[in-house]
């Protein structure tokens, strides 16, 4: 598949002398679904920001099918829809008003059998003619999509479509992405999420301190992602482990009284039903079980940690 | 060029002024209303002709200019303010459109609509009072260029206020003092000397001026002056806008 997003060098730095980008190269194919990953403040609404116009690049190119974001803006923006971070919109307009201003704002004539179907699409179909206003955050947030569906853009941008979603939202969300991912359009979003990433994502990249550290197949990260921490809490407390447990990948928990395993999810076997089996049989008593994955934030930290 | 995107703002722009329509037009035509009552009943009564016109029919320009540039500068200022204020200018500035554009799109819409409101006050003072009008179509050019030159100043400040004190501000402290002191409801002829020659830094005095002229054929300073002043403000404007769309002051970071 061609790239219809290519980022060549990409420097941004605001006039406070912040530099937001540095030096950004990334590639998007076409019809693919890229999760742009990293933690607040890495450059991720820049990056976006950059790409769609409303901040100026400091140096380095941008193409959009080819169009330079810049020197042939009309072209490359019209390709782009954005759907921003924060819920933004014209309180005492009607939906489907604000949805013909975005088509018309981004030079296609009005089609009303289009936008109807849009709006139907993400069940906005009987919001039609409310006000913003009286409208719920998950739909307008829905409108929001819908305004930047509205010119049919090959390239859509999502800025944490499901920050501060509830689960239910989030999954119709992901429905709505899998949709558009089958009409061809090539999706970059934005998350905190590994779940979101992991469900409709084909690669992952990852920002912080305004670079991309790294860009993966989904599935590589996954495997990457698999590792999983088991704490087990127990009523006494031990300061080496029974002979029959050594074999196990077990620490000793700082306090004596918890016991630590790390297994791995993408292996067929995690160990822990022999693992419960044989602690009961050495004789400990379970007080409290948890489980933690490490968090993709904790991962990316890991990344590109300073060697102290 | 994007005339789409110059339809679609001149379109939304136009919707919320339609939608606000007891509050758009029912208060100047209160507050006119209340002029004609005060300045030209109550007051004007006891004041003999001005340039040989009844009182009454003297303050119509004067009052339909002061609506109209408050109008326009409040209503492109706010225009472009509001979508800074609640966010939604992201989607100008990510659209396929140019500031020049956008600028055509509000300005025009602002300006349609103190086109709008000076018509009506110009009805309602039938009400009132006898009004002939001797120039027609100078009127028109007047009342036209002054509705676009002062919702392209508004437009500015909308682009320059952080704030709605901000907003307010110019309005409020340059505007409307300029206006009322630009003869609205004067000649100048009627005040001292040195007042007079003050008055002529005062570029309102010169809209009003010539606008007045276009209803009763007398001036306060030539008319070509007039039209000079007025050209002048709309190209300063515009050179301003431009300079804003070339370094994306206040827009683009």
């Amino acid at each position: 598949m061609p790239a219809i997003l290519s980022i060549h060098d990409l420097v941004k730095t605001y006039d406070d002398g912040f530099e937001a980008l540095k030096s950004v190269n990334l590639e998007i194919e076409q019809g693919e679904i890229l999760a742009l990953l990293g933690p607040n403040g890495a450059g991720k609404t820049t990056l976006i920001s950059t790409i769609c116009g409303i901040t100026r690049p400091t140096s380095g190119t941008v193409t959009v099918g080819g169009h330079d974001i810049i020197a042939d803006y009309r072209k490359a923006r019209a390709m782009i829809g954005l759907v921003p971070q924060e819920i933004s919109l014209e309180p005492f307009e009607k939906v489907i008003n604000t949805v013909r201003f975005s088509r018309g704002l981004f030079g296609k004539p009005n089609d009303d059998a289009y936008l109807d179907d849009l709006l139907g699409q993400l069940s906005l179909a009987d919001k039609k003619d409310q006000k913003i206003v009286t409208l719920s955050g998950g739909m307008k947030r829905r409108v929001l999509i819908a305004k930047a569906l509205s010119h049919e853009p090959s390239v859509l941008f999502l800025d944490e479509p499901t920050a501060g979603v509830d689960v239910e939202l989030r999954k119709d969300m992901w429905q709505i992405v899998e949709r558009l991912r089958e009409a061809g359009t090539t999706i970059i979003l934005t998350t905190h999420y590994i779940e979101e990433a992991e469900a409709i994502a084909d690669r992952v990249a990852v920002i912080n301190k305004g670079e991309i550290i790294l860009v993966e197949g989904k599935d590589d990260l996954i495997a990457r992602m698999g590792q999983k921490e088991l704490r087990i809490e127990l009523h006494e407390s031990v300061s080496e482990l029974p002979p029959s447990l050594t074999d196990y990948d077990l620490q000793i928990g700082r306090d004596g009284q918890s016991l630590i395993y790390h297994y791995d999810t993408a292996e067929g076997r995690t160990g822990i039903t022999r693992l419960l089996a044989d602690l009961s049989e050495a004789g400990l008593h379970l007080r409290d079980i948890e489980t933690k994955q490490s968090s993709l934030e904790e991962i990316f930290v890991g990344l590109v940690r300073e060697p102290s | 060029m994007n005339l789409q995107a110059i339809k679609a703002i001149y379109r939304f722009e136009m919707a919320r002024f339609f939608r606000t329509l007891m509050q758009s037009l029912l208060s100047p035509v209160i507050s006119t209303s209340l002029y004609f009552v005060v300045f030209g009943a109550a007051i004007g009564s006891r004041i003999d002709e001005v340039e040989g016109v009844t009182y009454g029919a003297f303050i119509v320009p004067g009052l339909i200019m002061l609506t109209v540039m408050t109008q326009a500068t409040t209503n492109a200022s706010f225009g472009i303010y509001f979508p800074k204020f609640i966010g939604t200018i992201y989607e100008l500035l990510s659209a396929p459109a140019n500031f020049f554009e956008i600028t055509i799109g509000y300005v025009g819409a602002a300006a349609t609509k103190a086109f709008i409101i000076g018509l009506i006050i110009l009805g309602t003072a039938y009400f009132f009072v006898d009004l002939p009008i001797a120039h027609p179509l100078a009127m028109f050019v007047f009342l036209i260029l002054t509705c676009l030159s002062f919702s392209l100043l508004g437009f500015i400040i909308g682009i320059w206020a952080g704030n709605f004190e901000q907003l307010q501000i110019i309005p409020l402290l340059v505007i409307t003092p300029l206006v009322f002191l630009g003869g609205s409801f004067y000649s100048i002829t009627m005040l001292p000397p040195v007042w007079q020659t003050i008055s002529l830094f005062n570029p309102v005095v010169y809209l009003i001026s010539g606008f007045r002229w276009a209803f009763f054929d007398t001036a306060d300073v030539p008319v070509g002056i007039s039209l000079l002043a007025i050209t002048l403000f709309t190209a300063l404007c515009v050179g301003f806008i431009a300079w804003i769309f070339r370094t994306g002051w206040r827009i683009r970071q």
